[in-house]
Parts: structure tokens; C-alpha cells; sequence
């Protein structure tokens, strides 16, 4: 199990990583973490003939929080931003969600811009950044964008992201005041992935009534799923359940069959939304 | 040791990039010119035969190869060594060798706590629950039960159970503290037994 | 007096060099030698198939690739299929593959061409390159396909049955028409596998000017591997040693041998004169090591009002995979020690070990017991929910009572022997379990639990466990002048803390201190005759064998002595590394000045040495130096061969709960009782019986091998493999009890596998009585769960009735 022949480069700046990514991204892989692109690697699973290795830029390794929101670099450790406490107090799904992504030593390499480029349906991240409404900024020698989430995620492993084009950083505005959130998953062992998983923001007025619930699904589709459940929260746990049971489309697969997942949906959509309704309310 | 480097003949196939690799284990320099595709793991066991660190599956699951990685554990399969130029590294010979008279109390407290506790069974896994236990312990002296199962949480043992390895994170906080702390029942300690 | 170690839980020696980083892995052998060539395999993409051509051009353009090699390569007995490991009259069909395939292939990752190159990197790279051409054939994949036998596996196997075995006790057909209640019941039990931290491998080299080979190999039969190297290519088997070095862990797929790779890698280091290595990568060992536990099971069952077993009539179907190297243990073991503590009126057991295109099937720690005591507890289960009495009386019901050892069921047992407990206490067991998982109150605590919603059952379920069978082991134990005792045994070291145990034993039967004992295992240099570690066999029998041999050199030491201090023998006592007279310990000799003088000289190589030489004492010029009988050096060989097996046993309790939203399950509390005899060190057992139930916890709930329709084994890797993390793995309670053996001079009995046994029928027995309707397959995952609450929310599946009265409104 080991990987085949590549090329390896170490640019030392953003600007140098998107010259070499013009020259070969069409034909590499740009490398944070690897955490998910390595075992692809060993695997065979995928053989790219350059590697654009991006952990010698150490600018990109970077926790940043404003009024706005959380920026966070590509070279942030998913471990360094959920360690982050002002990151933290500005947006408490990300940690929340991250404390469910593999194992902590995983997670001191993995990246989670990294892992929002892999558009993984089943990682925590995606479906964090799509139910916060946040963005990806991209760079390349053509320029800088950036891509809301609900642009961002293409179909499964595939994101918006041009062959040339570097993920530099992601952001997560900041939670509206009177809110809280939740993330609640499902997984074989503990660190697996979720075989579903819901993170949920509710939001309360200042009188304490739900003004807003919205719910996130992974593993139950083909890119993050975001519903607005308010009107279904409002008539009822079973209603929501209902709704968020015939909005997902999940898959069989040898761990659970998409009727369960689908039945799984149900259920913690509750769950996560009572969790995420006693903090807003605390 | 120190600033040895070796250049292994590794064939290099065509479409390889080859990289000098100078890092610092167990606090010497050490390098080795590798090929790009060289992960972390088996440069340091094949190119610095430090064999201590182990490989159960090269995708990153197992964590037998968890290492410590500017004092952070990582799994050292999922690396390539080309990556970590001029980082630091610690494995398991790091953690502690036995003195001239072979006192296992010149061990680690984490090893030592291994062998009192009987948290080790064919040793394959140990070397990555021993460094990320160092790790955790570092960070969190005193760990609740809980805290000790969270630590371990990421790395698989088909041995022991974790019985034992629970107990032995919880031994380590303590003889941490105090290195002559007596431990239970001459020689070991079990959780729940009668 | 002295220490005795037998029975103290004394920290492991092996410890010492495993916690710092010296262990000597296979991969570890050979770093500061000529780097070792290595390998990689062209593997079979099909489950079935004709091997049309193979073309290697492109990878021997590979840079580094050195040789590769084919069927057409082998020569002699190298060239003809695999040995039979163990024939049975009952094995009427047996086929085992090759080295590397020849013209056929019947599973998925059966080993086709074989590359050799200056890295596994590169080795790679060629087997990427060599081009296979096949005429794919239909597969059979599962029990079911392989009885319907649409398709054979093997053409010459038509009905894909390789064995088909019956026992019979008792008058089985008058008792099940007489008895008061018949039930019939079907169970199933999936896939799963040894898994070792450590995969295979091997490293051979070649000596051109001794003509010798020297092999490594993660093994657990050293003895046997070398046999069957010398066998296959023909060499005189004082010209290969092998050597297990540590190995990091087996469970019994390491028992299997010889492995392909055993052949291949010796092979090529001849071939090529220099050395060779392979290490097995994890995808290898899913798909070209071995599995185990897949059975369909049918049981019919006669009793009367108490729940008493007057007929019990078993049928099974056990899967082997392509190949049966290891003959049918495994499904001996079901059908004998499916009968656990009980002792039915009648029994009969009938097995067809079938063949599927799927990896092979061997001992994996359990070996069959796991699914035989999962048919035995779900059949009493089923008996007590049937007369609605309490799971514990039905069990108790049919204990074998402890003045009824030894017990002869009167059936033939996985060593040839009848089977016959020796010793055990069943009633006593029960009562402690009941008390350690609080039985008589859990109907409250389930009550009080359904009230705020909650899902709570409990289970246990018994077993007996045949340890140690021989035929054999042996040991030597030699005293060196300096006073340190090496001690070797041919059997091998998985991390059961062989070294320890064993010079704990010797310890004390000689009588000197544990520090002094050094133990080697697994090296045929050191001693070339033994069995292997397997059915829990190693204490047992090299236990056995070292105190045997450890007594041989004791015995030899008084009589040097003896001589030395001019009086008798018996007058004699060794304590300590002292041998000294009984009641005037100022009249010693250091066993190692003993060691010197047991072995006469003519030269003085050190300073101790001049007291054995020729003119350092007046000799009797009339006697030889060394007299008649006797050999020189203070050492001791023995072995030790019981008549049968030796039967351990046990009973495990466990409290779950079910998420009624998502069905997952949660083990609230697990408690096992134990008895293997006398133990020799607690922790260690211990350590064993925590090992085995967090494999028996992940067999139960966990993994299994997910073959599709076309032989594709879609987990085969740790991330889609669900081995338990300490997460998990419930925290356990453990009680023992000890009813010594009466067959060996230890009074032990095995403990390597009693914990894996009986856990997917306790886990089974505790989620069918949170759920209240039948659990039959295992395992059992919430998704499954799910599936199976829907069924009976369909009335597909009936209701248990309330056993234990429980209410569980």
C-alpha cells in the first residue's frame, strides 16, 4: 500500500503555489493536511502526477476572528480552530461539529479548509459551512473569488474549485445574538463518519420565541443539505422529523441502508434542535 | 549520530521527485535524501532505522505509527516525509530508554505505567498509545476516567481490551506527579476486579 | 524459603523492550544487514476465474525490479498444491491452492505473480503493470449460494460440500418423539476475522556457501513452518532454521501455514542469493490471509417442563472459503463444544463444511466455539421463553454437576480424543454471576428504566472451552556456569507474555530467582520440536513442559551436587540458586559452580572453568569422567503429551441499552466469570480474557466481512472494518474461580480464547430481552436493529414472551 511516483513541490508563498498550480494543476493535487488524500494516495485510489505541498506557507496557518465572523486559514489545523475560544464565542458550531471529526491526532493535521476542498457530503465541516451560509476564497493566477457555500459543493468529492485554483481560506459569520446550535451525529464507532448527522442554529427573539430554525444534514446527500425548518418546528417534533425524512436522499451502503439513514434524519433532527434550543435559551 | 545523513539507494522510478530530508528526532539532526513518495512512517524506520514506530495499515486509522510531531501526535503513515523538513520529531525511543543497570524506573512515566498496568499485550500498537499518551498527558496532567478514554480514543489495540490501557494513562498522571507512587496490588492494577 | 512466583502477577519482562522501542518485528529484521529485497503480488481481482495469460513486459521495465515470477517458475514439490494440514476421514473433498496460482483462481486476492524489487515502492509500481487475462467464471459467495450449487467452486465438487461429518449420542430419534415441548430454531452468524495489529510476513536468506536458510516469519509455528519449507523446496531440514521473531499478534490466523508467501520468499532468496522480505500491507491480509465464524445453523430441540435438553438435533452448514489447508477444526470444534456446561439426554450434530469463492477459513481465537455456544444459549433461551421460566434456572437445570467429573459426552474431540471434562464447577459460576450483574434485580431496574422510556436487557449465556490439546511440547533448560538459566520451548510468542510465564514456572521449580530465567520461544535454532500456540495451549502445554524439563535439571543439579558434597541427593535443597544441605545451609554450592562441574574439562577457557578440568581434584581412576547415563552440562529436556484436553470454562452477563430513536446499543455493564484452573499470573490472564471479550464485543456488534454478489470484499480496510476502539469496548468485571486440572503437574487450563467465546450470545440474549423479539444472526448493528424492529412492528418476527417476568410496557 503505497503511494506511486509524483512530483513533490513546497512553495514557500501563496503566489508561488498558484504559478506552480497554473503550470500543473490540471495533472496534481494541492496537499494540506492529507488526512483524506494520502490513504487515497497509499490506495492507489488516485495517482496525480504533482503534489503542491502548501505546508511551508505559513501564512495560511491562521485562526482569525472579527465582528464579522471566523476566517479560517488553509493551513489551520481542524485542532487549532477548535481550540480557538474567540472563534469559539463567535461561532460555537464549529466546534461543536469538530469534535466529531475522526480522532483528535487526525485532527491536529487535517486541515478544515482542506476538508471543505475535498467536498466530502459525509464531513462535518461542509455541512457546517453551508448551514452557517459561509464562504470559500480562491486564488489563482487569474485572480482571487469568493464562493458562497451554497456554491461551493458540486456533487460528492466535488467542489467549485478550478484545477488551478488555491482554497486560502474559509469563513463563518459570526451567530446572530439570541441564538444557539447543535450538532448531533450518528456513526458505527466513535470518530467514524456520521452515518447522519444534523447540526442545527435556532433563533429566538428577545422575548425568547423561535424566530428561526434551520438544520444541516451530512451523509444523507449528495452535497450538504440545508432546510429551513421553522414552520415544521413550529407544528410539531414530528412534523420537522417529517420534513427532514422526505428532503434527504440518502444511499445504501455496506453500514447502513438509506432507509435508515433516512429514518435516522428523523430522529435527530429533534434531537439536535431541542440541544440547540435549550443553549439559545441559556 | 548527530548530522548523519544518508543517502539510501532507492530506485528511483521515473515521475519521482527526490528531496534531502533534514529533521530532528529524539532531539539529534538527522536526514536522508528520499524519494517525494516516502511517507514519514517508513522514513524513519527504513531511513533511520528507528523501527520502534510501527505500521498496522497505511491509511491512517490504526494509529500504531502516531508519532509526535512538533510535540503534536500525528500519524506519521498519513505524512510524507518531504513535508516535514526541518520539523521536530519524537517516537518512542524518545520517550525514555532503560539506564545502564536497566532501573525500568528510567523509563517514562508513561512506560512505566505500561508494564505496571499490564497495558500491553504484543507491543504492535504500543508505540502509538505511548506517544500520544505523552502527548495528552502533557496537556492534560490529570485526567478524569473519561479524559483518559478520550486520549486513547483514536488508536486500535486487538490485545488488550483498553482495559488496562485506561488504567495505565491514569497510572502515568500519577507517577508523573510522583514517581514513587506505590502502585496497587504488587505489581499491577485492574479496573473491576474481584 | 523462597519466592514463589507461580501465581503472583509478576510485570511482564517482555515489557522492557517493547515500551522503549526494541521489539524485533518481522519488518524490523535485517536493518543493519544487506537491505533486504522486496516484494509485492499480482493478486487476483476475481473471485473466480481461468488465469488466460500474463504478460510482465511493462513492469520489468520498472527500475529496481529485479526478478518476477509465476507458477510456471516453481519446480518439484513447490510446484503441487498446498499441504492438507490436518486430513479427516470426514474430509472427503479437500483442495487447497497453490504458491502462486496455477491456471485457476477462487477468490479474491489469491496470490498470482510475484515481484521482487529493491522496494515495496517499486515492487508496486511493476505489479501495476503486469497484465492478467482471465475468463471470469461465476462465483459462489455465501452459505446459501454454495448449498444451492447452482455453480461449483471447484469443478470436481459439484454439490461444493468438502466434508460432511455426524456424531450421535443417545437414542436421539425416541427421545425427541417422547419429549413433552419440540422447538426448531434457525440461526445465523457472519464473517469475521483474527485481524492482528501486525499482518504477515516473512524474510528469508539464503547462505550460498552453507546451503542454508535462515527464515523469519510472523508466525505462530515456527517448527512446522520450517518443515514445510524444507518439504517444498527440497532442502534437508537441518538446513533451514526459522525463527519467530515478536510477533505482533495472531489470534490464530498465524497458526495457518504454510502461507503462500512462506514458499515464495525462501524460494526467490535462493533464486536470487540474497535477502528477501515481505511484509503483508493491510488490504493483503482482508483479502489473502483468513477468516472465520460464517455458519447457518438449524437446531431441533426436545424438553421437558424444567427445560431439560432430552434431544438436541443440530445441523449446520460452515462456509471454508476456496481452500481447506486447515482441514474442518473449526466446524469440530462447533459441534463439540456447542454443548458447553449441559448435558443433554441425547445429542446429535451433523456439519457440511461447503466451499465458497471467498477467502479462506481458519482458526480465528474461538475457532468455532463462538458459534457453537451462540446455537446452545439461543436454543435455551428459546426453551426458557417457551415455558416462560427464568433463563439462569434452565441453564442450571442442565449443568453437569461438580461430582460428575470426569465427564464423558461420549463424542470424538478436535485432537482425536474423547471428549472428557476433567474438572469445573457450573453451579458455583452461575450463582457468582447472578450476584456480580445483580440478576434478581434487574426486572426492577428494567422496569424502572421502560417508565422513563428507556430500553434495558440483560443476557449471559455459558461455555466450555477443550484447552491445550497435544500431541505435544517440549523444553530445555540449561543451567550456564554463571548461574543463568536459559530456557527454550519451540512453541511461539503472540504477546501472552510468554517469557515471563515460563521463567516464573522455572523459577520455582528450580529454585532460583525469576531474574535469572531467560526464555526463548519459537526459534527453531534453540529447540526444534513443537506443536504450536494455538486453542489456547501454550501455559498448558509448554507450562507443562518447562516445569517438566525445569524439574529434569533440578534433579541433575542434587546429583552433581550430591557428588560435590559427598552426600545423598534427597539430603539436598535448591533455593534461591543455592544448592545446600537440608538443615546445614552453610554446607552449598552455587548452582552455577554446579553447572561447571557437571561438565568436565580439559580446557580452562575462564576462571570458573579450572575447577572442571582434569587435574583440579582427585577422580576415581576407575569411573569415566562423565558416568554412564549421564551427559555433560546441567540442563534438562522434557516433554509433556496429556491424554486429552483439558476443559476450561466460563459465563459472561451483560446489561444493554437500546436507543429507542436510533436503535443503537450501548453496553451498559459487563461481568465475566472465569475458571482456567490454577492461574500462574493473574494480570496476564486477566489481560487475556479483556483481550478476548473486546473481540468477542466487536464480533457481536461490529465487523464483518461484506462480500458483495461477485466475491468483492468491500471492507477491507480499518476504516470500513470496524474493529472496536476503546470506545467501544464496555469496562469489564472480572471474577474467577479455580477448579484445577487434574492432567497436568500445574493443575492449568487454557485462557488465551475464553473471553471471545460466549459474547455474541450474551449480547444477543441482553438486546432480544430489551427488545422483546427474537434475535437469530449475528451480528447485530442498529441498522440492523432497525430493520428488525420494522419486521416485527410487521409481525414478521415473533414477540418473546416475558420471561423473568418482566414487564416491559
Amino acid at each position: 500500500m503505497k503511494p506511486a511516483p509524483f512530483s513533490w513541490h513546497g512553495p514557500a508563498s501563496v503566489a508561488e503555489a498558484v504559478s506552480l498550480l497554473a503550470e500543473v494543476g490540471h495533472e496534481g493535487k494541492v496537499l494540506a493536511g492529507g488526512q483524506s488524500l494520502v490513504p487515497v494516495l497509499a490506495m492507489r485510489l488516485a495517482s496525480p502526477a504533482h503534489l503542491v505541498d502548501i505546508n511551508k506557507i505559513a501564512d495560511l496557518a491562521y485562526v482569525r476572528t472579527d465582528a464579522d465572523g471566523v476566517t479560517v486559514g488553509a493551513l489551520a489545523r481542524h485542532r487549532d480552530v477548535e481550540r480557538d475560544v474567540a472563534a469559539g464565542a463567535a461561532q460555537p458550531l464549529l466546534a461543536q461539529a469538530l469534535v466529531n471529526v475522526a480522532h483528535p491526532t487526525i485532527r491536529n493535521r487535517g486541515t478544515t479548509v482542506g476538508s471543505l476542498a475535498h467536498a466530502d457530503p459525509s464531513g462535518e465541516m461542509t455541512c457546517v459551512l453551508a448551514l452557517t451560509g459561509g464562504s470559500v476564497t480562491a486564488v489563482s493566477v487569474r485572480g482571487e473569488r469568493t464562493i458562497p457555500a451554497a456554491e461551493f459543493f458540486l456533487g460528492p468529492l466535488e467542489s467549485a474549485l478550478a484545477p488551478d485554483e488555491l482554497a486560502i481560506s474559509a469563513y463563518f459569520p459570526r451567530a446572530a445574538p439570541f441564538s444557539g446550535s447543535a450538532f448531533v451525529e450518528l456513526s458505527r464507532r466513535h470518530g467514524d463518519y456520521a452515518l447522519c448527522g444534523v447540526g442545527t442554529v435556532v433563533t429566538l427573539d428577545p422575548d425568547g420565541a423561535v424566530v428561526s430554525v434551520r438544520c444541516g444534514y451530512l451523509s444523507v446527500s449528495d452535497t450538504p443539505l440545508v432546510l429551513d425548518l421553522t414552520q415544521a418546528w413550529a407544528a410539531g417534533p414530528e412534523e420537522a422529523a417529517e420534513v427532514a425524512r422526505a428532503a434527504v436522499d440518502p444511499a445504501d451502503d455496506i453500514h447502513a441502508t438509506a432507509g435508515y439513514r433516512r429514518h435516522l434524519a428523523g430522529v435527530l433532527t429533534g434531537r439536535s434542535i431541542e440541544r440547540a434550543l435549550a443553549r439559545a435559551r441559556t | 549520530m548527530s548530522g548523519e545523513e544518508t543517502v539510501a539507494d532507492h530506485g528511483v522510478e521515473s515521475g519521482d521527485s527526490v528531496h534531502l530530508v533534514p529533521v530532528t528526532v529524539n532531539g539529534l539532526a538527522r536526514s536522508a535524501t528520499v524519494p517525494a513518495r516516502r511517507t514519514l512512517s517508513d522514513y524513519l524506520r527504513h531511513d533511520l532505522q528507528l523501527t520502534g514506530t510501527h505500521v498496522g495499515c497505511e491509511h491512517g486509522v490504526c494509529g500504531a505509527c502516531t508519532v509526535l510531531l512538533d510535540g503534536r501526535p500525528v500519524r506519521s503513515c498519513l505524512i510524507f516525509a518531504v513535508s516535514v523538513q526541518g520539523q521536530e520529531i519524537t517516537t518512542v525511543e524518545g520517550l525514555g530508554q532503560l539506564d545502564a543497570d536497566g532501573d525500568p524506573r528510567s523509563l517514562s512515566p508513561v512506560q512505566r505505567a505500561f508494564r505496571d498496568c499490564h497495558a500491553l499485550q504484543c507491543g504492535f500498537c504500543t508505540p502509538g498509545f505511548l506517544t500520544t499518551i505523552t502527548a495528552g498527558l502533557a496537556e492534560n496532567p490529570e485526567p478524569s476516567r473519561e479524559e483518559a478514554v478520550e486520549m486513547i480514543a483514536g488508536n486500535l489495540c486487538r490485545c488488550t481490551g483498553y482495559q488496562n490501557i485506561v488504567a495505565a494513562v491514569l497510572r502515568a498522571a500519577e507517577l508523573t506527579k510522583d514517581p514513587d507512587a506505590p502502585n496497587a496490588d504488587d505489581g499491577h492494577r485492574h479496573e473491576g476486579d474481584r | 524459603m523462597a519466592t514463589r512466583y507461580f501465581g503472583t502477577s509478576m510485570r511482564r519482562t517482555e515489557d522492557l523492550r517493547l515500551t522503549t522501542g526494541n521489539g524485533r518485528y518481522l519488518d524490523d529484521i535485517g536493518q543493519d544487514a544487506v537491505a533486504a529485497l522486496e516484494c509485492a503480488f499480482v493478486r487476483s481481482p476475481h473471485a473466480h476465474a481461468r488465469i488466460t495469460d500474463i504478460d510482465v513486459t511493462d513492469a520489468l521495465e520498472v527500475p529496481g525490479v529485479i526478478a518476477i515470477y509465476t507458477y510456471e517458475d516453481l519446480e518439484g514439490p513447490a510446484a503441487e498444491p498446498l499441504p492438507v494440514l490436518i486430513p479427516h476421514p470426514a474430509l472427503h473433498a479437500p483442495r487447497t491452492g497453490y504458491p502462486l496460482a496455477n491456471e485457476m483462481v477462487n477468490h479474491v486476492g489469491e496470490a498470482i505473480v510475484m515481484v521482487v524489487a529493491r522496494n515495496r515502492y517499486l515492487a508496486e509500481d511493476a505489479v501495476e503493470r503486469i497484465r492478467v487475462s482471465y475468463e471470469v467464471l461465476p462465483p459462489v459467495v455465501g452459505i446459501p449460494a454454495s448449498r444451492a450449487a447452482v455453480h461449483a467452486v471447484h469443478a470436481d465438487v459439484p454439490d461444493n460440500v468438502a466434508a460432511h461429518l455426524i456424531q450421535t449420542v443417545g437414542d436421539i430419534d425416541g427421545q425427541m418423539a417422547s419429549s413433552p415441548h419440540v422447538l426448531e430454531i434457525d440461526l445465523e452468524i457472519e464473517r469475521s476475522c483474527s485481524m492482528p495489529l501486525e499482518g504477515k510476513g516473512v524474510y528469508a536468506r539464503w547462505d550460498a556457501d552453507d546451503r542454508s536458510l535462515r527464515v523469519y516469519s510472523s508466525t505462530q509455528t515456527a517448527t512446522s513452518v520450517r518443515a514445510a519449507i524444507a518439504a517444498k523446496l527440497q532442502l534437508p531440514l537441518g538446513k533451514v532454521e526459522v525463527i519467530a521473531p515478536d510477533v505482533g499478534g495472531g489470534f490464530g490466523v498465524k497458526i495457518m501455514h504454510p502461507w503462500p508467501e512462506e514458499i515464495m520468499i525462501p524460494f526467490a532468496a535462493m533464486k536470487l542469493g540474497v535477502p528477501i522480505k515481505w511484509v503483508e500491507d493491510r488490504r493483503e491480509h482482508f483479502i489473502s490471509s483468513a477468516h472465520e465464524r460464517g455458519q447457518s445453523q438449524h437446531v431441533k430441540v426436545g424438553f421437558d417442563d424444567e427445560g431439560r435438553l432430552l434431544a438436541l438435533d443440530v445441523v449446520f452448514w460452515h462456509d471454508n472459503g476456496a481452500y481447506t489447508p486447515y482441514g474442518i477444526i473449526c466446524p469440530i470444534v462447533t459441534s463439540t463444544q456447542l454443548l458447553g456446561p449441559y448435558k443433554p439426554r441425547s445429542y446429535r450434530v451433523e456439519f457440511f463444511s461447503i466451499y465458497t469463492n471467498t477467502v479462506i477459513v481458519t482458526p480465528y481465537r474461538g475457532a468455532g466455539r463462538p458459534q457453537g455456544v451462540f446455537a446452545m444459549e439461543r436454543t435455551l433461551d428459546r426453551i426458557a421463553d417457551h415455558l416462560g421460566l427464568d433463563r439462569t434456572v434452565v441453564r442450571a437445570n442442565n449443568f453437569i454437576q461438580p461430582d460428575e467429573f470426569p465427564y464423558d459426552h461420549g463424542l470424538i474431540f478436535q485432537d482425536g480424543r474423547p471428549l472428557i471434562y476433567d474438572s469445573g464447577d457450573y453451579p458455583t459460576q452461575l450463582g457468582m454471576l447472578k450476584e456480580m450483574i445483580g440478576w434478581e434485580d434487574f426486572p426492577a431496574r428494567q422496569a424502572a428504566a421502560a417508565a422513563e422510556g428507556r430500553l434495558l436487557g440483560i443476557g449471559l449465556a455459558c461455555y466450555v472451552e477443550g484447552t491445550g490439546p497435544g500431541p505435544y511440547e517440549g523444553a530445555h533448560v540449561q543451567v550456564q556456569t554463571d548461574g543463568m538459566v536459559d530456557v527454550a520451548i519451540g512453541l511461539t510468542s503472540q504477546g501472552q507474555g510468554h517469557q515471563t510465564v515460563f521463567a516464573q514456572i522455572v523459577a520455582d521449580e528450580l529454585g532460583v530467582p525469576f531474574d535469572r530465567v531467560r526464555v526463548v520461544t519459537g526459534d527453531t535454532r534453540r529447540f526444534g520440536y513443537a506443536v504450536g500456540t494455538f486453542a489456547s495451549r501454550a501455559a498448558v502445554m509448554s507450562g507443562s513442559a518447562v516445569a517438566l524439563a525445569a524439574r529434569a535439571a533440578k534433579a541433575k543439579a542434587l546429583r552433581v551436587a550430591g557428588e560435590i558434597l559427598e552426600v545423598s541427593a534427597e539430603d539436598l535443597q535448591l533455593v534461591d540458586g543455592v544448592v545446600s544441605v537440608k538443615g546445614s545451609p552453610s554446607h552449598a554450592i552455587d548452582l552455577g559452580q554446579v553447572a561447571v562441574l557437571s561438565n568436565p574439562l580439559r580446557y580452562a577457557f575462564d576462571d570458573a572453568a579450572k575447577a572442571a578440568t582434569q587435574f583440579a581434584k582427585p577422580a576415581d581412576p576407575d569411573k569415566p569422567p562423565v558416568a554412564p547415563g549421564e551427559e555433560p552440562g546441567l540442563e534438562g529436556r522434557d516433554y509433556y503429551s496429556p491424554p486429552r484436553s483439558t476443559f476450561a470454562s466460563g459465563m459472561h452477563a451483560a446489561i444493554v441499552e437500546i436507543d429507542a430513536g436510533t436503535s443503537d446499543i450501548k453496553i451498559l455493564e459487563y461481568k465475566v466469570m472465569h475458571d482456567c484452573g490454577n492461574l500462574i499470573n493473574p494480570m496476564i490472564v486477566q489481560g487475556q480474557v479483556h483481550g478476548g471479550v473486546a473481540q468477542g464485543v466487536g464480533g457481536a456488534l461490529y465487523e464483518t466481512m461484506a462480500y458483495d454478489e461477485n466475491g468483492q470484499l468491500l471492507n477491507a480496510s480499518f476504516m470500513d472494518f470496524l474493529m472496536p476502539y476503546v470506545t467501544e469496548v464496555p469496562q469489564m468485571e472480572l471474577g474467577h474461580l479455580q477448579t484445577p486440572s487434574p492432567l497436568n503437574p500445574l493443575g492449568i487450563k487454557g485462557a488465551g480464547e475464553a473471553g471471545v467465546i460466549p459474547v455474541p450470545a450474551v449480547l444477543a440474549s441482553a438486546i432480544e430481552n430489551a427488545m422483546g423479539f427474537r434475535i437469530s444472526a449475528m451480528p447485530v448493528n442498529p441498522n440492523l436493529l432497525f430493520a428488525l424492529r420494522q419486521a416485527h412492528e410487521a409481525g414478521e418476527i415473533p414477540a418473546t414472551a416475558t420471561n423473568e417476568k418482566v414487564d416491559r410496557t
